[in-house]
């Protein structure tokens, strides 16, 4: 198996009284979507705040591609190629395709918006990831539907070069059809070689696409698998009571 | 992996048809309602009364628009934030009182006391600015409160005399003189060659890198026509319409327009080639789509403010150069919810994130020539004001009813 590209270990954070993460693991391979599930209120918000610098950890060391990293704010995980797909998908309705993808880093030549060198870009990460559904990159967001809303937001955060992306819940609000095109595009994500973290509370979409699967119990981490190891019940098992017959926990290697 | 998904069709003028009522559903009705308001307006004024469609109007009508556009220019920055500015237009006063001051009491040239009258319009912004932004008071209240403290202002700095004159040449010239015929020939030339190489080197760009490009024949249709309605503009202003020919003659294009054309230009541009009009554009529509991109929301709100009250010192100017003089009452009355007005005509949303500088200059005409046409029609003005008030309610409500089409 490849090293992780990002690493944790014994990750710890209270919001005063409250442990809400308790030494937590976790490993992020690149080239896989690793699946955080966990119930309500176990820890996967407050874990991937941390991930992204929103919250910084009490306790705990961060290896990014082997080295020791410290992440204190959000522009240093960007900096390190860490980029998050919000569940309210931070996006402009106002503007267009191209306009959301490049807020706040807009490609410049001198004082004016170099709009044809954006506009090149997007299309080419469009493509790279083989979005077919977008019919021009050039209309607003407002008149997208939610799958394609959610394409834009995750097309946003891979234009960076980004190596880890993290999708919460991404397929919460939508349909049937809509849900296939943004697992399809999750999968392509990790085969283009990026590390994906994937939050879900659908034992469906979990199974059909992540390659391995951590469970957060009350915050800590019940346990880390691939998904060939393990059937659905057990996972269920493991969000619910922490521990499954069968399957290792994490950290007791 | 790569092929080509997001295909580049060959544009056509249904194509480009298809698209404009794509844009008209999600929300973007563009400047095709207002133009054709303004045609309509025209044509109904101008068959009920002998004297509207004369040059002498047409420049009377330009002059009385200025003051209101500029305004509603500024206010434009402001609705683009879904925030608004209730004390524009009593800050136009104020600053045209600090400038007439400076300028008649105080002796100074006419190019300082602009500089100091725009600097204090843009303090007064940043106060706003800030009390909304970083209190978070609504801007509604913090510019109904400073509507009634600029007034107060106004009627101190005006004094006992009620109303300060102003005989400086410069400044009176701005609203009362005009570019002679042949200046007014060359910068009508100037602007036209400057807007086609603009329109053609932006096409040229977007061909040269592969990306899709408006329309030719459409690109071409609306210039020809800006160019040609402009030219029999410019056709109509060089023709004599003193009505003493002897005494003194009245010919050309009046300086305020190219005043406002440079400001329709540096705007045009701010918002829509700068970053920072992106990000003006950005916090109207998801201001927390904007703050998680790293735009500085903050300040952005109090930049638009400031921008405001500028502009607002600039329509002071022209009250003052209009009146000759700055009285308690300029910049009050009917000016600010007109300037609103003319905004919301033009196709800006109250809503926010939706708006365009031209907006300001083809609502501003249509709220001058319901104003000038009714008044010529010999109607009262609480007619005027009811029919304005019904137009600026069927452009709200239109934008209102797109909105909710857009909605999600």
């Amino acid at each position: 198996m490849t090293e992780p590209i990002l690493s944790l270990r014994g990750v710890n954070k209270s919001f005063g009284p409250v442990h809400v993460l308790k030494d937590v693991n976790l490993d992020v391979h690149p080239g896989q979507v690793t699946a955080l599930v966990g119930d309500n209120g176990a820890g996967k918000s407050t874990l991937i705040k941390c991930i992204a610098g929103i919250y910084t950890p009490d306790r705990g060391e961060f290896k990014f591609d082997g080295k020791v990293v410290n992440i204190t704010g959000p522009r240093d995980a960007t900096a390190l190629g860490i980029e998050i797909v919000y569940q309210d998908l931070a996006l402009c309705d106002n503007l267009d395709i191209v306009h959301n993808m490049f807020l706040g880093r807009e490609v410049k030549k001198g004082p004016v918006l170099d709009e044809s060198a954006m506009e090149s870009l997007a299309r080419k990460t469009l493509d790279s990831l083989s979005v077919r559904t977008v019919k021009s990159i050039r209309q607003t967001v407002a008149s997208l539907s939610g799958g394609q809303r959610q394409t834009v937001a995750i097309a946003k955060a891979v234009l960076w070069n980004s190596k880890v992306v993290i999708l919460d819940e991404p397929t919460a609000a939508l349909g049937v059809a809509q849900t296939e095109q943004v697992l399809n595009l999750v999968r392509r994500l990790a085969d283009n070689g990026l590390g994906v973290i994937l939050i879900s509370h659908n034992i469906n979409d979990v199974f059909e696409v992540a390659d391995n699967i951590a469970a957060l119990y009350l915050g800590t981490m019940a346990a880390q698998v691939a998904k060939n190891e393990v059937i659905p019940r057990q996972v269920i098992e493991l969000i619910t009571t922490g521990a499954s017959a069968g399957v290792e926990k994490a950290g007791v290697k | 992996m790569s092929t080509s998904t997001v295909e580049v069709p060959e544009a056509t003028l249904k194509s480009a048809a298809h698209d404009y009522w794509s844009k008209v559903k999600a929300g973007d009705i563009g400047a095709l309602p207002a133009v054709l308001g303004l045609l309509v307006l025209c044509i109904v004024f101008g068959s009920m009364s002998s004297v509207f469609l004369t040059p002498g109007n047409f420049a009377n009508l330009l002059t009385q628009a200025a003051s209101v556009i500029v305004i509603a220019m500024g206010l434009i920055f402001v609705l683009l934030l879904g925030e608004i500015d209730l004390s524009a237009g009593y800050a136009s006063g104020v600053c045209g009182a600090v400038l007439v001051i400076l300028i008649t009491d105080q002796g100074q040239p006419w190019y300082i006391a602009l500089v100091a009258s725009i600097a204090v319009g843009m303090a007064m912004g940043f106060g706003l600015g800030t009390l909304v932004a970083r209190l978070g008071i609504p801007s509604f209240v913090v510019t109904l409160a400073a509507f009634l403290g600029f007034q107060g202002i106004l009627l101190i700095l005006a004094g006992e005399g009620g109303t300060i004159r102003v005989e400086d040449e410069t400044v009176l010239a701005i609203q009362n003189s005009n570019l002679s015929p042949t200046l007014s020939w060359a910068f009508y030339v100037a602007a036209s060659v400057f807007y086609v190489l603009l329109g053609l080197s932006r096409i040229n760009a977007r061909r040269k890198a592969g990306l899709k490009a408006e329309l030719f024949k459409l690109w071409l249709i609306k210039t020809i026509s800006l160019v040609g309605v402009s030219g029999l503009a410019v056709f109509a202003l060089n023709l004599e319409r003193s009505n003493n020919r002897e005494l003194v003659s009245l010919k050309g294009i009046p300086y305020v327009v190219p005043v406002i054309l440079f400001l329709l230009v540096i705007g045009t541009f701010v918002l829509g080639r700068t970053a920072f009009g992106r990000h003006i554009y950005a916090v109207g529509g998801n201001a927390e789509a904007a703050r998680r991109a790293g735009i500085n929301v903050k300040n952005i709100r109090i930049a638009a403010f400031v921008i405001c009250s500028g502009l607002s010192a600039i329509a002071g100017l022209l009250f003052a150069s209009r009146q000759n003089s700055i009285s308690p009452t300029t910049g009050g009355s009917s000016t600010l919810l007109y300037a609103v007005g003319a905004a919301v005509i033009g196709g800006t949303s109250l809503f926010g994130g939706k708006g365009k500088m031209r907006d300001a200059i083809l609502g501003g005409l249509v709220v001058a020539v319901i104003d000038n046409g009714m008044g010529l029609l010999g109607y009262a003005a609480g007619i005027k004001f009811i029919v304005t008030g019904a137009v600026l309610l069927v452009s709200a409500g239109v934008d209102a009813v797109s909105r909710r089409g857009s909605a999600v």
